[in-house]
């Protein structure tokens, strides 16, 4: 038998969050609305309507494709893309062909570098409903802004795909906040191409879609199936055409939907209804990212010294992460963040007014003692764990070699007296 | 009251004046439209009643309410939710629609004849197209039964039909006016535009009509001026003639031409010998591009919504949808249309040459005056060589106005035509002013009318 490698590429369709459609007024937010409740002659593709950019939806691209490395064109324009289906009003998608808002980027695995091709804005599509015997189009969702990040074929196994996507979602649903990334609404769709090789050097010749999936699970499993599928087929000396398929959840088998030899021929031209756009490098480097992942991930490990437990788990959730942020700003001690981050990962669900008291008492702090003096006393603790040590085990003049060490920190804040009866106490504790 | 052949301005001026009433003038137009409508098939929809001055639209401006079909079989039953921009614009200044006017089927000719609701009329000579594909428009100002027409232009549906029916028609430039709500033939050229029997009323309505549309992300944010009082000024250009547009013309329609040179001239005009690129060049070009919006444009009616089907498409739009399918295919693409989108950078580039030396340029507007109906179908590419001398300024996107300049021996209009630079209206439409007022076009709507009494 021989040995095969894996060929993954990826397309990710993401909705993008703005308020109106990507052509009118229309609202964006379709989930749940009666059907054919939010539309207009521009979305529904009457006779004479003209689709006008939405400038938010470009700005939001343009933002993703600067936070995955991406170079911004100066120049793009939009394209129509054509093909014939009922839930296409149109006979046409604008789309970008030639011009996308960015191409090139990249996606930084442990050991492995992911290359984006290119970032480019659509508009999605109506949606079909099949009921009763008969079929119904419903086009709320119709000219709803639509990102798609294409991947050149660097994966090599479903692992690193899932770790990919998990990053994509976080990135644009908490940090750019561009986009709902709903997975069960669908507002982030799927589409691994597989194919096998046995020489890295030689790219096969065939390639398999699998479209249109919506949960990361499911994509693992179907690149997984596919893997196994075409190297039973491979190994029995099966020839693997082009093809889309789908992705069955219930059997965990991907299915033939149809032959890409009878590939479609998208007949793409430059939208004339949309004037081509120009930018300037000035324009780009004034579009501003918040703090990425990564860089959150970096710092914490570098700055914070937070473990890369900690601020995996941080930075995958913004709120704890602003959390914890809040709180160890506050307390201002290099010291205490790695106590503060298990705090607000493991006790914390969400913002209350009796945090910083909890996390007192999670750090045995005692909430009647200045917040300060208890820090001093808490550090002088860690650092002197001998004298702590000597005073629990009945060595009680040790506690004037601590009384001295706080003194040393925070002066004469406080009366020499009251401060030997909260060390005890804190001590005792 | 004598109301035949009155300006719209002047029309607008006498109800100011309480001399009429703005619906004795609405009634007067529907009841001469719906008289000769049998004559000259000018119209597809009359409406009854209106409140203000009626115009009337080429069937491809939305309409709400008011059926409105591109003359095609597949929109016969399409009420409009919506108005066109143009058509809001206009009722918003206190006009009324008159009615929908008959043209080319998806205004695919340049003879009226590709309509599924029959040609229409030229009101000269019945046996005659009044030119195409905005037919119905002209012929409805030429035979007054609308004081003003609106009008769309790919490449010379304005200009050419203007020419043969002998009204005044205006080109403006792309981007000048709003597309919004006018059925999309070919979506990097279509141009609105006014037919009249005068300049005036041509500045009059393009001042409404033109500017910014926010529904229309191709229109200029190029401010608009006054054009009635500016085509007032009485200034001198140069006018530039190109050898090349000569070519082809017919002998009347040349003595007819220099005819105007001489008027012009004599207004105190310089005229200055220019070279432009043979224009029959662009028909390669124009066809290509067109085809190829066609093709994308016409996508949207795929049967399952607007009434009726595919199979009511007439020939000629089914052979301009193949045509542009196929110069978008895989493989064809940049053999036909890239190399024309860069030919066509050729043309503005061309014109944009000339214009370093004139001011405007002066041209026939067609080749011939108006042909026999029927004559269209020996000739597969007709309207292309209709429009020939139309379509390298509608490629770049440049306005024109096409003026009568008198009547050849069969007693038919002939046409002249004036280009400018982009955003030039004001220089275009003030030089035809200047001819309108020194020869009333040689009497000729005039003489029309006492064919069409009330």
């Amino acid at each position: 038998m021989k040995k095969y490698y894996p060929i993954i590429g990826l397309e990710v369709h993401i909705e993008l969050n703005t308020i109106s459609k990507m052509f009118c007024q229309c609202k964006s937010d379709y989930f749940n609305k009666k059907p054919n409740s939010e539309v207009c002659p521009v979305c529904l593709g009457l006779p004479g309507a003209l689709p006008v950019p939405n400038k938010k939806a470009i700005e939001y691209t343009q933002m993703l494709a600067k936070a995955l490395g991406c170079k911004l064109n100066t120049k793009a324009h939009f394209d129509r893309k054509h093909y014939f289906y009922p839930d296409l009003p149109k006979g046409y998608q604008i789309s970008q062909y030639e011009e996308p808002f960015g191409i090139g980027g990249k996606f930084e695995l442990k050991n492995k570098t992911i290359h984006i091709r290119r970032v480019h804005l659509e508009e999605d599509t109506g949606k079909l409903i099949h009921e009763s015997n008969a079929s119904y189009v419903d086009f709320n969702r119709s000219g709803v802004p639509l990102v798609e990040i294409v991947t050149e074929p660097d994966f090599d196994n479903s692992d690193d795909v899932k770790e990919y996507l998990e990053y994509l979602h976080l990135l644009v649903k908490q940090y750019l906040k561009i986009s709902n990334a709903n997975m069960e609404e669908g507002s982030m769709r799927l589409e691994p191409n597989i194919s096998l090789t046995t020489s890295l050097k030689n790219f096969p010749n065939y390639k398999i879609e699998v479209k249109n999936i919506n949960s990361f699970k499911y994509v693992q499993k179907a690149i997984d199936y596919e893997i196994k599928r075409q190297e039973e087929m491979l190994n029995s000396n099966k020839i693997i055409k082009n093809e889309t398929r789908g992705f069955n959840e219930k059997k965990n088998i991907t299915f033939s939907q149809r032959s890409k030899e009878e590939a479609k021929d998208y007949r793409y031209f430059p939208e004339p209804d949309i004037p081509p756009f120009s930018f300037t490098e000035k324009e780009f480097t004034l579009i501003n990212l918040p703090e990425l992942p990564y860089e959150k991930y970096n710092r914490y490990l570098k700055i914070d010294k937070l473990t890369e437990y900690q601020s995996n788990i941080l930075i995958k959730n913004t709120v704890k992460a602003n959390l914890y942020e809040k709180l160890s700003t506050k307390f201002k001690s290099k010291e205490l963040n790695s106590k503060i981050a298990n705090f607000v990962i493991n006790k914390v669900l969400s913002f209350n007014s009796k945090l910083e008291d909890n996390l007192k008492a999670y750090l045995n702090l005692d909430k009647n003692i200045p917040e300060d003096i208890a820090l001093q006393i808490n550090k002088v603790f860690e650092e002197n764990q001998k004298a702590v040590n000597d005073f629990k085990t009945g060595k009680e003049n040790a506690i004037f070699f601590l009384i001295g060490q706080v003194i040393q920190k925070i002066g004469n804040k406080i009366d020499i007296e009251k401060l030997k009866t909260i060390i005890i106490k804190e001590l005792k504790k | 009251m004598e109301l035949r052949g009155i300006k719209l301005i002047d029309l607008l001026k006498s109800i100011e004046q309480k001399k009429i009433s703005s619906i004795e003038v609405f009634n007067y137009f529907s009841n001469r439209s719906k008289k000769y409508n049998k004559l000259l098939n000018a119209y597809i929809t009359i409406l009854d009643s209106g409140s203000h001055v009626p115009i009337s639209f080429k069937d491809n401006f939305l309409t709400k309410n008011i059926k409105t079909t591109a003359s095609s079989y597949v929109l016969e039953q399409f009420i409009p939710p919506y108005n066109s921009t143009v058509v809001d614009r206009l009722i918003k200044s206190k006009l009324s629609i008159l009615g929908k006017t008959n043209m080319d089927a998806w205004a695919h000719g340049s003879s009226t004849e590709t309509s599924d609701f029959g040609p229409t009329k030229n009101p000269w000579d019945l046996k005659r197209s009044p030119g195409g594909s905005s037919g119905g428009a002209a012929a409805s100002v030429a035979s007054y039964l609308s004081p003003v027409a609106i009008g769309s232009e790919t490449a010379g549906s304005i200009r050419q039909p203007a020419s043969w029916s002998g009204v005044v028609g205006l080109k403006p430039t792309y981007g000048r006016v709003s597309r919004y709500g006018v059925v999309a033939m070919g979506s990097s050229l279509d141009s609105p535009g006014v037919l009249a029997l005068s300049v005036e009323d041509c500045a009059y309505i393009l001042k409404i009509i033109a500017g910014k549309d926010n529904n229309d992300a191709t229109t200029s944010n190029e401010k608009v001026p006054d054009y009635l009082s500016l085509i007032k000024n009485n200034q001198t250009f140069t006018i530039g003639i190109s050898e090349e547009y000569l070519k082809d013309v017919s002998t009347k329609i040349i003595e007819n031409f220099f005819k105007t040179v001489e008027v012009f001239k004599k207004l105190g005009h310089n005229i200055k010998k220019i070279k432009l690129m043979d224009p029959s060049k662009s028909i390669a070009v124009y066809t290509i591009i067109q085809r190829a919006e066609v093709s994308s444009n016409l996508s949207r009616y795929d049967g399952l919504r607007f009434g009726n089907d595919r199979s009511f498409f007439g020939e000629e739009a089914k052979r301009r949808i193949i045509l542009g399918t196929f110069t978008l295919s895989q493989g064809y693409i940049d053999k036909y249309y890239k190399k024309a989108q860069q030919l066509r950078t050729l043309i503005i580039n061309d014109f944009n040459n000339a214009f370093k030396e004139v001011d405007m340029i002066l041209a026939p507007t067609t080749p011939t005056s108006a042909f026999k109906l029927g004559e269209f179908e020996k000739y597969p590419f007709f309207g292309e060589l209709m429009d020939k001398l139309n379509e390298p300024s509608a490629i770049s996107g440049l306005p024109g106005i096409s003026i009568p300049i008198g009547l050849d021996k069969n007693r038919l209009p002939i046409g002249m035509q004036i280009l400018g630079k982009k955003f030039a209206e004001s220089e275009i439409l003030s030089l035809a002013y200047q001819f309108e007022k020194e020869t009333d076009y040689f009497n000729i709507t005039k003489e029309l009318l006492k064919q069409y009494p009330d």
